[in-house]
């Protein structure tokens, strides 16, 4: 695997205690059992609280701000070691669902579950096994990197032997060491995101939410961030990633929660959805708007289903229909999506 | 520690890391900071000092150069407790959502208020002793009472950074600072005996004046600098420690209000 900004040794070099038996964790980083191990085979089933299946666990979950119903009885799993996606557009309900999974956000209604910690009375021991990458860059902007790594090593109570290590391994994975007494205002956003995501990965956790890792990077830092999440996905460590980006669900992750006001729409494997909704290839059909509106028609009749996408139509579902003029593609997320909730995503 | 036994409140690691990012940071902005928190007091002294200590030779029975060298300490405490708690509270969460990133980590908001109104009282404690060695300069006698006077400004340092932080979590935006300052802190501050003897004026003001912490903190650091005078000493001590408490309780209640949606 090639990580343009971090070797992947940086990664194996997370080894750990073993994991305590009869599934007891410890608070101690260097105790606790799990995650980024670099053992082959150790993946997902190490990671695993005895009788537990999901590190986050979440039924009918329902926020209300005031009268908007910002999630409507959310239902979510995310197993042990694997990456879940949290795909919908602005507004849909990700963030306040990632916010409640720190109790920074507390449900009206419905049962929340993280690592086996049940929410918001548990919620601080579920803390210091997990890290955050927020959306929003909240980088001590005035500090140098190593010392923002150092303040969060002391956050997330990494015992003081290991807090120089940690840091070290957070730069090496970041490909920052060269900039460790760099001031944040001095670094690229690209460099800024990395810290932000090995920041929250100090102390070793099992789990980690992403909200929106990627959001407003170039695609080239983008692919780098990439690499570092499937990275992570390999070491074991379970992954709650929301985004609006489909590609970025699509590649990284093993199921998706596709989200709309509030409320999942569908959940699933993304190729799995992917045929179920949309099959496996769309018919492209250009046109001017009484072409588009025709061909709309005819598709109705032949109970096809159809996507407007601004000068075309995709038609979904028609198995090839050999009779219809038009781009044959493969279909995607996105026309999953744009079914389902109507709304175009991005 | 086993993490199946439910993780405490006040923990002391939650209550070092907050304080070891506030000390971090402090590294970057200690000389502004320190420079605005002695030197505003200093000037004040100087100015009451000299100005009207070349018209008033003796007050409450104190040169008056004493008296105000001691009063100004409460000065002190609320410029280096209340202000840079109401305003790096509020630029913390507004602007630099610095909070999401610590309630992320195992910290919760009674852990951050305290650790940050704890560090700000360490350097109230500090720079409350500033004014009263410029005051010895000019002729403040040393005693040993003065060294109760660090503890004594933190104890009302810690009181004055809690209440700056509830300003902040109850404030909209910045500019409503201004309502608190010139509404409830300027005139906390002229009427707390630092620069004039309480008994000086109408009775509804001294009731009022009776009920100001800056009063207490300007009481008992007098009397510690010139004396201790029994239980009138631990009734201000009292009063120090209770608006302290009920000012930290108000901050966290009302942070929480403002950081747990």
């Amino acid at each position: 695997m090639t990580l343009s900004f971090g070797s992947p040794a940086g990664l194996h070099q997370y080894d750990r205690m073993a994991e305590p038996p009869n599934g007891t964790y410890m608070t101690s980083t260097a105790s606790r059992g799990g995650a980024l191990r670099g053992l082959p085979g150790s993946r997902a089933v190490s990671l695993q609280r005895d009788g537990l299946e999901s590190a986050i666990r979440m039924r009918g979950f329902v926020k209300r701000f005031g009268s908007i119903t910002a999630v409507d009885g959310l239902d979510l799993d995310v197993p042990y070691g694997t990456c879940v996606g949290l795909l919908g557009p602005n507004g849909a309900g990700k963030s306040t669902t990632m916010k409640a999974l720190t109790a920074q956000v507390i449900a009206d209604e419905g049962e929340l579950e993280v690592l086996g910690y049940g929410l918001p009375g548990d919620s601080k021991q579920a803390r210091a096994e997990m890290g955050v990458v927020p959306q929003l860059d909240n980088l001590d902007v005035s500090l140098t990197v190593e010392q923002n790594l150092l303040v969060f090593a002391h956050l997330y109570r990494v015992p003081a032997g290991e807090r120089e290590a940690a840091i070290e391994r957070a730069l090496g994975i970041a490909n920052l060491a060269g900039r460790r007494a760099s001031k944040v205002d001095e670094l690229s956003g690209g460099m800024r995101r990395r810290l932000l995501i090995v920041r929250a990965l100090l102390h070793q956790p099992r789990l980690v939410l992403l909200d929106e890792p990627t959001v407003g990077l170039d695609p080239q830092v983008r692919q780098e961030l990439w690499a570092l999440i499937d990275l992570l996905r390999s070491e074991g460590v379970s992954i709650l990633m929301s985004t609006h980006y489909i590609e970025e669900a699509e590649r990284l992750c093993d199921t998706v929660t596709i989200m709309s006001h509030g409320k999942s729409v569908a959940v699933g494997a993304p190729h799995g959805l992917i045929r179920e909704y949309a099959g496996s290839e769309a018919i492209e059909v250009y046109g001017p708007p009484a072409r588009l509106i025709e061909v709309e028609a005819v598709a109705r009749a032949r109970g096809w289903r159809t996507r407007r996408t601004g000068t075309s139509v995709s038609v979904l579902h028609s198995n090839g229909a050999a009779d219809l003029d038009g781009e044959r593609r493969v279909t995607n997320l996105e026309d999953v999506f744009v079914l389902l909730t109507g709304e175009e995503i991005a | 520690m086993e993490a199946s036994r439910r993780l405490g409140r006040l923990e002391r690691a939650a209550l070092r890391g907050v304080m070891v990012r506030e000390v971090v940071n402090f590294s970057s902005f200690w000389r502004s900071s320190t420079f605005s928190s002695t030197v505003d007091p200093t000037i004040y002294l100087l100015a009451f000092g000299f100005g009207f200590g070349s018209l008033v030779s003796t007050v409450a029975g104190y040169d008056y150069i004493a008296f105000v060298g001691t009063g100004i300490v409460a000065t002190t405490v609320l410029f280096s407790g209340a202000f840079p708690a109401m305003y790096s509270t509020f630029v913390k969460y507004e602007f630099q959502h610095t909070y999401d990133a610590i309630l992320a980590a195992p910290v919760d908001t009674e852990e951050l208020v305290t650790g940050e109104a704890l560090w700000i009282a360490a350097r109230t404690g500090i720079y409350g002793c500033v004014p009263m060695l410029v005051a010895m300069v000019f002729g403040l006698d040393p005693s040993w009472g003065m060294l109760l006077v660090p503890a004594i400004a933190a104890l009302a340092g810690f009181g004055w950074a809690c209440f700056g932080i509830f300003i902040a979590a109850k404030a909209k935006s910045i500019e409503s600072f201004s309502y608190w300052q010139s509404g409830l802190l300027t005139p906390m501050f002229l009427v707390a005996g630092t620069f004039f003897p309480l008994d000086a004026l109408p009775t509804w003001a001294q009731v009022l004046g009776n009920l100001n912490p800056l009063f207490h903190c300007v009481e008992l650091v007098r009397d510690a600098v010139f004396g201790l005078e029994g239980w009138k000493d631990v009734g201000h001590l009292a009063f120090l420690i209770v608006f302290a408490l009920v000012s930290w309780r108000l901050a966290i209640r009302f942070m929480e209000r403002r950081l747990i949606l």
